[in-house]
Formats: C-alpha cells, structure tokens, sequence
C-alpha cells in the first residue's frame, strides 16, 4: 500500500501534466492518467526498476453512461518483484473511445483488449489483432453497454 | 509429354502448412472450445483459439441481480471450484463494504476452499491422465475420493457441485454436526491416496515421455503473459496469492508452495499433486484449530438474521425483509479483490454507485488469462502434444467465456 503510493509520487513527479486524479479507497490507489500518455506512463511504470509494474492483471473498460467522459479503461497493475498493486484509470469520450493499445508491454493485455472491444466498443490503436473474442464475428453492438437493449439488438426500442 | 524439368516440379514435396480445425467438441477441451491449428506436417506452426461457445453474459448479468443473489450464479463461473468462485466473490464485496469475518467463519471458508481445491485438481488430474492414455487412474480420482468429497459438500450445503455456502459477511449456516468429524476421517487417508497415483503416473515411462519437456513457458513469458496459479508455479514463479497476499486467516496456517522450473506438462502435474498434499495439510490444521463462536460477521445492514430471531423479533424481520427485498447498498466506490483459486488469480472488479446492485462487475478469469499462452507452449510441437499442452492448463470453459 504504500509502496503504491510512492508509485503515485513518483508517477507525479515525472509526469505532472499527466495524471488528472489520484483517488484511494480502502486502500487501493487509483490514477486517472491521460489517455494520450498511456503507453509512455505504462512504460514508466513498468520498466522504473524500483516500480517493476511487470504484470497486468486485468485490463477492463467501465460504462458511465449518460455521464461524460463515457468510458473508463481500467488498468489493474501488479509488480512481481515488489508485490504492490497500482490501478490506472483512462476515461475516454462516447464519440471517440479509442487509446493506444498496451499489447507491445503487456502480451496479455491482448485478449484482455480484445473482450473490452467485444463487449465494450472500445478501440484500441495499433492492436495486432482487435477482433471479436467472445461473440460472433456478425453481432451488432456490445453488450456490456448501459444502453444496449437487454433483450437483444432485435428489441431495441 | 512433360520434359524432365517439368515433372520433377510437379512432384517436388512443398511447404506448404495446412490447416486443421479442432473442436469445438474434442474430448480433449471439456468443453466447447475451437482451435484453428496450423500445422507443418505434424509441427504446430501456429494456433489461433476460438471462444465465447459458452458465453451467457455473467457480467452483464450482474448489473440487474443484487449482491446476495449475484452468489449462485459465481458458482457456475468455475463448476469445478464453485466455493472458490463464492469466495473471490463474498471477500471483494466484503471489501467494497469494509466488514471482515469473525475467526471461525473465515476458518470454514478456508475449509471449504481447500477441499474445493483438492476436488478441482482431482478431476483435472483425472482427465489429464485419460487424454495421455492412462485409463485407469480417472476411476480412483473421481468415482472415489471425489465422491468422498461431494458427500462432504452435500452434507454440508446440500449442493455436490454448487455448494452456494458462502453467505456476504459469512456462510450461510455453522458446520453440521458430525461434519468434522467426516472430513478428519478423509483427510487423515488423502495422502496415502496421492501417494497410490503418484505411483501409478510419477515415474510412468509413458507419462514421462509425454509431459517431460513438452509444452515449455518460460517464466518470463509467463509473466508476459499473465499465466497464474499452477500454470505458472510450474514455470518457476514462486507467487500465490494465499502467501503473497494473506486472505481469510490464510497466514495461520503452515503450508508450502510447490514452485518448479521447467515449465512444462510435466511440472504442471508436480505442482498439482503437490498442492493437493499442502491443501490436505491445511484442511488438518483448521480441524485441530477451529475455533468457536459465530460464522457470519456482525453487519446487521448486511448479513441476515437468524431466522429463530425473525420469528421473535419486528426489527429482525425487517431487517430480514429489506436485505432480502431491497439488498444493501454498499458505499460509492471500486475494488479488486483476488484470490488464488485452483486454476490461478480470480479476481473481482466491483464498481459501486451506492446501489443495491453492482454499476459494474468484472471477473478475472484464470483460466481465459492462462490459455493465451497456449500458442507460445504449443509452437513447434507435434500435434498430440497440443492436447497434452491443453489439459494441462486446466481450463474450464465456462469460466472462460463467461
């Protein structure tokens, strides 16, 4: 925890511009960073020898509909070396979900996208392969969308 | 008439790689999984999974379910480890609301997890076995101990698959009587029983030759990406999150983490036989520690009231009425909790906007992270040791596709 925190500190430090929010609740720290900046912060975090943010746990995208910034992608990060957790937060525009892809420093990140793509429609820029993962290939829309009709695209109202 | 030239062009042998499909029913997924495998003769080059066959949406599902009733559908996440699933659950709801468990609750939770483990890997070693050639072994793993495992459960539950014990803020009754009891008569035989399949497999030639070597991650490729649990214990990451991370009382109990280097089949299978001993080892020390007093923490928002308390009591049926109906409504916020269960890190994503139900869940599923590294163990080997590779992942495709 907080050896998290110093991840923040020196998160800010290098990158004052970048992170938009820190926020903990019980006791996990969340950074709003830009979306711009992600792949340089993620770099940061993971190659920073004293951060070694190695691992990504999960990657996953949240729906905040009707509010704006529409989505957040959510990082939730873990180093190996230090067993600290870090959660980095992108929020992204409805008319623009699009951010960088964190394939090239997490492989895993891949699939992880891939789902968020599926369900959420989020783009992600320079992925090697966005397809759908879950769903067929023809589905319309994503369902984990707030606005996406519960019975099904055909029930739209 | 072709010249020389000509013909010898026609009947050159080409390289050319072909492409074979397989599933999406192949006994070896257990499940409904499809792999496009591009072969070389009889080399993988290349294979891409196809997923989602089983995909119902259990995300999605719950954001229109309260926090209590979102419990059963855990359990169908991972069929083979449906308490572990409740869990990963109960503990990250338990965190979004900040209640912890009194000892013995968190003592039984332990119980019933480790128990859970055992019973996973027993049906993972059993199919294993049978998709390598060893027929015989399935019928001790899973018609006998296993079954000694779900009278256990059902005893205790009444459910033999989906327990659907774990209640948010604790379980849902104390341990029948004469429960202990039942489990210290199977655990103190357990070890002996691995012993007799470890002597049946361990040393096997023929399994030898199969796991040996075949199925290579590495550990940095498996930090890469994101394998967890067994998978990578085997490839030499010594990282479990009931050590690293203690949960539930995990800290109380003695035990080891199994770790090899290898990062093949083979240690994948140490690892698992290994596990099943410490997890024996556990179940032990709760039974000879298990202390008195109450289950379920004291959350009167939260956690329900006796049900003699109902009967007596307006406030307490009210109180019964209002959790039941209208559920509670944890504070504004977000939280992941993760737990090591049998197949690796299983963790919830659980946003919160003060509701009676999650704004958003998200599962991290091990076994959907864990068979991505499919294609890396499986490149360059021959097509047989594809299903060796696979089973010996130990996925379970409802919780992959989800």
């Amino acid at each position: 925890m907080g050896e998290t925190n110093t991840a923040v500190d020196r998160l800010q430090a290098s990158f004052p511009e970048a992170v938009l929010e820190v926020s903990v609740f019980r006791a996990q720290t969340t950074a709003v960073v830009r979306r711009e900046d992600i792949l340089q912060i993620g770099r940061f975090l993971k190659e920073e020898p004293d951060l070694a943010f190695d691992y990504l746990t999960l990657l996953s995208a949240v729906d905040l509909y009707p509010r704006e910034p529409r989505f957040e992608v959510v990082y939730q990060l873990y180093s190996m070396k230090y067993r600290h957790r870090l959660r980095l937060k992108v929020r992204l525009p409805s008319e623009d979900p699009v951010v960088d892809s964190v394939v090239p420093l997490w492989p895993t990140a891949n699939w992880h996208e891939r789902e968020a793509y599926d369900l959420m429609g989020i783009q992600f820029k320079d992925h090697p392969d966005l397809r759908r993962i879950l769903l067929p290939d023809d589905w319309e829309g994503h369902p984990l969308r707030k606005d996406y009709p519960l019975l099904g695209p055909s029930r739209a109202a | 008439m072709k010249s020389q030239g000509e013909r010898r062009e026609m009947y050159e042998p080409r390289t050319e790689t072909l492409m074979l499909n397989v599933g999406p029913h192949h006994p070896s997924t257990h499940g409904v999984l499809r792999l496009v495998v591009e072969l070389d003769g009889e080399y993988v080059v290349n294979l891409t999974p196809h997923l989602g066959y089983l995909h119902s949406g259990f995300e999605k599902l719950a954001e229109s379910k309260t926090y209590h009733q979102y419990i059963p559908v855990t359990d169908r996440l991972d069929y083979m480890a449906g308490s572990y699933n409740n869990f990963g659950y109960c503990l990250a709801v338990e965190k979004l609301l900040d209640i912890e468990l009194p000892p013995r609750g968190q003592y039984i939770r332990v119980l019933m997890g480790e128990l859970t483990r055992i019973f996973s890997h027993l049906l993972w070693l059993g199919t294993h076995a049978v998709d390598l050639g060893a027929l015989t072994p399935v019928f001790y793993m899973v018609g006998r101990e296993r079954e000694q495992i779900m009278n256990l459960f059902e005893m205790v539950s009444g459910g033999r698959l989906f327990q659907t014990y774990f209640r948010i803020g604790g379980v849902a009754a104390d341990l029948p009587e004469g429960f202990v009891e039942k489990v210290r008569e199977f655990v103190s035989t357990f070890p002996y029983k691995v012993d007799d399949y470890e002597a049946l497999l361990t040393k096997n030639p023929i399994w030898m030759e199969r796991g040996v070597g075949v199925g290579v991650l590495s550990r940095k490729d498996a930090i890469a990406l994101g394998a967890s649990g067994p998978v990578a214990r085997a490839s030499g990451l010594a990282w479990d999150l009931r050590k690293a991370h203690p949960y539930s009382s995990y800290d109380h109990f003695d035990f080891s983490i199994p770790v090899f280097h290898e990062g093949d089949v083979y240690s994948r299978y140490l690892v698992r036989i290994e596990e099943m001993r410490q997890s024996a080892r556990i179940v032990q020390q709760v039974l000879d520690r298990l202390p008195d007093g109450p289950v379920s923490a004291d959350a009167p928002k939260v956690v329900p009231p006796p049900k003699e308390m109902t009967l007596t009591r307006i406030e307490s049926l009210i109180h019964h009425f209002l959790i039941m109906e209208e559920g509670f409504k944890p504070p504004v916020g977000e939280v992941y909790m993760s737990v090591e269960s049998p197949h690796g890190e299983l963790g919830f994503y659980i946003v919160s906007d003060g509701g009676p139900k999650p704004y958003r869940l998200k599962i991290r599923p091990p076994c959907f992270v864990n068979l991505q590294s499919l294609a890396t163990m499986a490149r360059g080997r021959l097509l047989s040791d594809l299903i060796a590779i696979l089973t010996s992942i130990d996925i379970v495709l409802a919780e992959i596709d989800r």
